[in-house]
């Protein structure tokens, strides 16, 4: 019972953290540049306007996509703090992602096209990243369960920093920062148009925008999970994170789409699987 | 309660100008002017945009994109002309290619004079423009 409150709680309180995370981003990411920057309520205002604003909408597709694409994007992060199986839950959230490439595949628009298509290689580029993270933790805690591996009271940091830095990687591209932001950059920069947001207005994009919101609760609560034995290290873990990823998104210029992928096939295969190696080398075992 | 006046978002589009309108635009994104304090964002798609701020006049190579442009956006919208040669089309108007002012193409909502214009008028004319963006939008609810 406790665990499917917790999992009713993420669904509530989620968009309430994520959005003041996005509004910290922003204001953080304005100091680097030396501006003021927006208020941090700023995200929640956009999203007000958004739903207040009409919708457009290309075709019947599109909405019912994008639709699912926020369902099961809630369903990831409940399933997750709720202490479902991870392997689930990864797929889970690849069929999330999956409906937002849907979506933007729906419209007409070139641009809409291209930014699907680049979202799609940036699947296959962290994909085996994660899948090797997953290997790596039920090596060391025998489950894949949320609480389990909390009360396993093992530190992952300690048995899988290469997995970690591996995932710190590709976390850059699952949060949509700079250099992977090339499928859609929440920047003024950005080119493409908006990518695969290019053909959504109004509440359209206010639901992708929540569903970004809950991935990010999500996969600061991964993060957590490498130091989750100690849970204010933990904590101080996930903000440092944060912090670290609004960092290089503002250093970084954005990368091509075939440097984005290489580089995070080699570091999935360097650092993920150079870890697994060890860990089994030292662990031994099946 | 409308939020238009918190969050407006616009796209910019320079029509045939010296340029130098355009550049003054840019000038209210970067640190002196930072126009993100006010959450405004430049977002370069019209679908996603509430203001569409043009600078530069009309003429016969890019009407059809001005048209465009406009009829993408979704309502509420309003049109601000920045810089005389958005308002009447300036030193350019007697050209043999210009149509004249934006106004001449599409309804204009705020007209900012200046050649070019100043960073704080951009910012003063858009201001006004929210006011008119949250009527056409309590209208909107209204009817």
């Amino acid at each position: 019972m406790k665990t499917i409150a917790i999992g009713i709680a993420y669904v509530i309180l989620a968009p309430v953290i994520g959005g003041l995370l996005v509004g910290l981003d922003r204001i953080i990411s304005a100091r680097m540049q030396r501006r003021v920057g927006p208020p941090i309520l700023q995200p929640f205002y956009d999203i007000f306007k958004l739903l207040q604003k009409k919708t457009v909408v290309v075709n019947r597709l599109q909405n019912p996509a994008i639709f699912c694409h926020l369902f099961f994007m809630i369903a990831t992060g409940f399933l997750f703090f709720e202490g479902s199986d991870i392997l689930l839950i990864i797929f889970v959230l690849t069929l999330s992602g999956v409906f937002l490439v849907l979506a933007a595949s729906a419209s007409g628009s070139p641009f809409s096209h291209i930014g699907a298509e680049r979202e799609l290689i940036l699947m296959t580029a962290y994909e085996p990243m994660v899948l090797m993270m997953l290997v790596g933790i039920y090596k060391v805690t025998d489950s894949f369960h949320f609480y389990a591996i909390l009360e396993s009271a093992k530190p992952l940091i300690v048995y899988l920093p290469g997995i970690f830095v591996g995932f710190l990687y590709i976390l850059t591209m699952k949060l949509r920062k700079s250099p992977f932001d090339i499928s859609y950059s929440h920047h003024a920069h950005q080119e493409l148009v908006k990518g695969i947001m290019s053909d959504m207005s109004g509440k359209s994009i206010a639901m992708v925008e929540i569903a970004h919101w809950y991935e990010n609760v999500f996969l600061l609560g991964l993060v957590y999970l490498f130091f989750g034995f100690s849970p204010v290290l933990g904590i101080a873990a996930v903000i440092l994170t944060y912090v670290f990823e609004i960092l290089v998104d503002n250093t970084f210029a954005r990368f091509r789409w075939e440097l984005a992928f290489r580089s995070a096939w080699l570091v999935a295969l360097v650092l993920g699987g150079g870890n697994l190696i060890a860990l089994y080398a030292l662990m031994g075992g099946a | 309660m409308a939020y238009f006046k918190k969050s407006p978002w616009l796209i910019h589009y320079d029509g045939s100008s010296c340029n130098g309108c355009d550049i003054e635009v840019l000038a209210c994104l970067t640190p002196l002017y930072d126009v993100e304090r006010f959450g405004i964002i430049n977002t370069g798609n019209p679908k996603h945009a509430d203001i569409f701020l043009v600078t530069g006049s009309v003429n016969q190579q890019n009407v059809d994109i001005i048209r465009n442009i406009y009829n993408q956006m979704p309502e509420p919208k309003v049109v601000i002309a920045a810089g005389i040669c958005a308002c009447s089309g300036g030193i350019f108007a007697e050209c043999y290619n210009v149509m004249g002012g934006i106004d001449k193409v599409i309804p204009v909502d705020v007209y900012v004079q200046g050649c070019a214009v100043r960073p704080e008028a951009i910012i003063d004319g858009v201001v006004k423009a929210l006011a008119i963006l949250e009527e056409r939008y309590a209208r909107a609810k209204a009817a």
